[in-house]
């Protein structure tokens, strides 16, 4: 019975389904023009030279689906250029194939990564998607966890990363992890603790590690504290207190100038089963490096809105 | 006495043999080597060749088919997985007949044994890694307990593979397997709207049965031992699995779709128990490097063969 009004209920979705499949090819194509006149055909140019590896149904293993990621980009290039309007420097600094891009980590929502994602598409030659690590929770939430498959997220576990830099990606990493990302005003810049898992990762798959700064994501959104019982109760990782919220569009970030560092890539040699202390001591030349560039970039910076 | 060395063309003991991918392993192997097919289900348009003994294998019978003749190797197929059926009911039928099986191994000193395990037993999690590797724990009671009795199978053989190391025992852990047989996975896909759940379109493999028959076989010749995860093509969407096929979808909000499916279950209305939705929720993928590596396995069968298999076992 129950199957039957099942049956029913698909036998008028299908005889909808032609109607809206031809408003969404008019809707796409539409689309498609309008990206392009903003972006330039070197957007399109550059889709076409990205490196995947696609199986006969059309997506990747890890589920990243190229039409879903062009979107994605397209989106993310336009933030990237007309409204941070980011400057993005030693782009010249990145090795052809697997990489460890390791960044600090700001901005109360992951917009860095969406920008640094952006510029690996859009400054680096050749263009790359890029591979970053979600956390597990997210795929509890629907859409969401769709959404990171299908543009080539990945769930953070080791096995993930060490797959994806064996077929020679780029993968982001942000070792500060979410205390990163929540920092409040007057910690603005200033690095937590580093986790190690990225350092015995890079040894163990003999990576190249990038050490990246991005300037302009702490400005974006002014927390000033956390809610951490309201946090517990809706299980999220953390909550800000955002004032600049009750403000009308205060829900958008402030459009901050942001600047995107590549450093130089830095090779690192060793067991990547050895102990903490030893692995620590490496992790801190990669936060040193790291903390200068900030410190070098925020010097630079003169204003930080332009 | 050491166990006889496992020669590949000595007699062959299949349990399960009357289910649908049993009749495939003996149809496969009955012109090549002697096969007895052992199980309580009657067996329709059997090969004359084959010998078919109606046992139970708790009950002492089993004992004399072993004694009648030496046998090479045994196949475990006869795993029960009946949602409708109680647990105790399980775990007498799939634990004690399995150790009463591993017991005859034993005793008759029987060089190789297979057993068909399932790549379910890692269980869809959200903090699945894409491809799981054969070290990777077996969650997948953590949130589906009632199929605690097939983790158990597995654990047992893998007991049996280090304690008995004069038996080449062989763990085939494949994923979804699809074809006329009667699954959980392909009953899914026979639905006539299929439903998914709204925002979740996880990547999933599947595998044809004769791809899986085919790995059985790979898994008799002589020195391979060991736990194999068996993948099929290539992994995909549950989506494009449904465009495939060419049927409706309809998405349906997981608190809903699992609350009405609770109610249907307990209705008798749906054969699906609540907690399977997990399967098209979160990715549960195997690694199958090791299989293709030390087996020789490939995947024959195309993806869209495949799928479409489904179409051919409708009842």
């Amino acid at each position: 019975m129950a199957s039957r009004s099942l049956a029913r209920l698909g036998g008028t979705l299908k005889t909808v389904a032609p109607f809206a499949q031809r408003f969404m090819n008019s809707v796409t194509s539409s689309v498609d023009d309008w990206m392009t006149a903003k972006l330039g055909e070197e957007f399109n140019e550059r889709l076409s030279r990205v490196p995947v590896n696609l199986t006969s149904t059309g997506v990747d293993p890890f589920g990243l689906d190229p039409q879903w990621t062009k979107y994605t980009l397209a989106t993310a290039a336009l933030l990237h250029r007309h409204y941070f309007r980011s400057e993005v420097f030693g782009a010249e600094n990145l090795p052809k194939d697997r990489i460890l891009l390791v960044s600090n980590h700001s901005g109360q929502i992951p917009i860095d990564a969406v920008l640094i994602g952006a510029s690996l598409f859009m400054d680096v030659e050749p263009p790359r998607f890029i591979r970053a690590m979600v956390e597990k929770w997210t795929q509890t939430l629907p859409f969401v966890s769709l959404f990171f498959s299908r543009v080539g997220q990945v769930v953070g576990v080791p096995e993930n990363a060490r797959r994806l830099l064996e077929n020679e990606q780029a993968l982001l990493v942000f070792p500060e992890g979410t205390r990163g990302v929540s920092k409040t005003f007057d910690k603005r810049y200033q690095l937590v603790d580093f986790g190690l898992g990225f350092m015995r990762l890079a040894l163990e798959t003999g990576t190249p590690i990038v050490p990246m700064a991005v300037i302009g994501g702490e400005e974006q959104y002014i927390s000033i504290g956390t809610f951490d019982s309201l946090a517990k109760l809706l299980r999220m990782p953390v909550l800000p207190i955002l004032p600049q919220l009750a403000l009308p569009f205060g829900a958008l970030p402030l459009p901050t100038r942001y600047r995107i560092y590549f450093g130089e890539p830095m090779r690192f040699a060793g067991d990547p089963d050895d102990d903490d202390a030893v692995i620590e001591e490496k992790v801190f030349v990669v936060k040193a490096t790291i903390e200068s560039m900030i410190h070098r970039g925020l010097k630079a910076r003169k204003s930080i809105f332009f | 006495m050491r166990a006889a060395c496992a020669r590949g063309q000595g007699t062959i003991l299949i349990t399960g043999a009357c289910g649908r991918l049993g009749k495939h392993l003996v149809r496969a192997l009955h012109r090549e080597r002697r096969v007895v097919a052992v199980d309580r289900r009657p067996f329709a348009d059997k090969p004359k060749d084959v010998i078919h003994e109606r046992v139970d294998l708790r009950r002492k019978k089993l004992r004399d088919v072993f004694r009648s003749e030496p046998i090479e190797a045994v196949v475990h197929l006869g795993v029960m997985h009946d949602p409708r059926a109680s647990q105790a009911e399980h775990h007498a039928w799939n634990v004690a007949g399995f150790q009463k099986l591993l017991e005859y191994v034993t005793h008759f000193q029987v060089p190789k044994l297979v057993v068909l395990s399932s790549a379910n037993v890692y269980g869809p999690q959200p903090g699945n890694a894409q491809f799981l590797d054969e070290e990777a724990p077996l969650l997948a009671s953590a949130r589906f307990s009632e199929i605690r009795d097939l983790i158990e199978v597995d654990m047992l053989a893998q007991g049996f593979f280090w304690k008995h190391p004069d038996t080449e025992t062989v763990i085939l852990r494949p994923v979804h397997i699809l074809g006329v047989v009667h699954n959980a996975a392909s009953n899914f896909l026979r639905l006539p709207t299929i439903p998914t759940l709204m925002g979740f379109d996880p990547m999933v493999q599947v595998v044809h049965e004769l791809d899986v028959v085919r790995a059985l076989e790979q898994t008799l010749s002589p020195g391979k031992r060991g736990i194999y995860n068996i993948a099929g093509p290539e992994p995909l969407p549950i989506s494009h699995i449904i465009k495939l096929l060419g049927r409706p979808s309809i998405p349906v909000p997981y608190m809903f779709g699992k609350a009405a499916l609770k109610r249907l279950w307990n209705l008798r209305l749906s054969t699906f128990p609540a907690p399977e939705l997990d399967h098209i929720r979160y990715v549960c993928m195997v690694d199958d490097r090791r299989a293709r590596d030390e087996l020789g396995y490939t995947p024959k069968t195309s993806i869209e063969d495949t799928v479409r298999s489904v179409d051919l076992g409708r009842w």
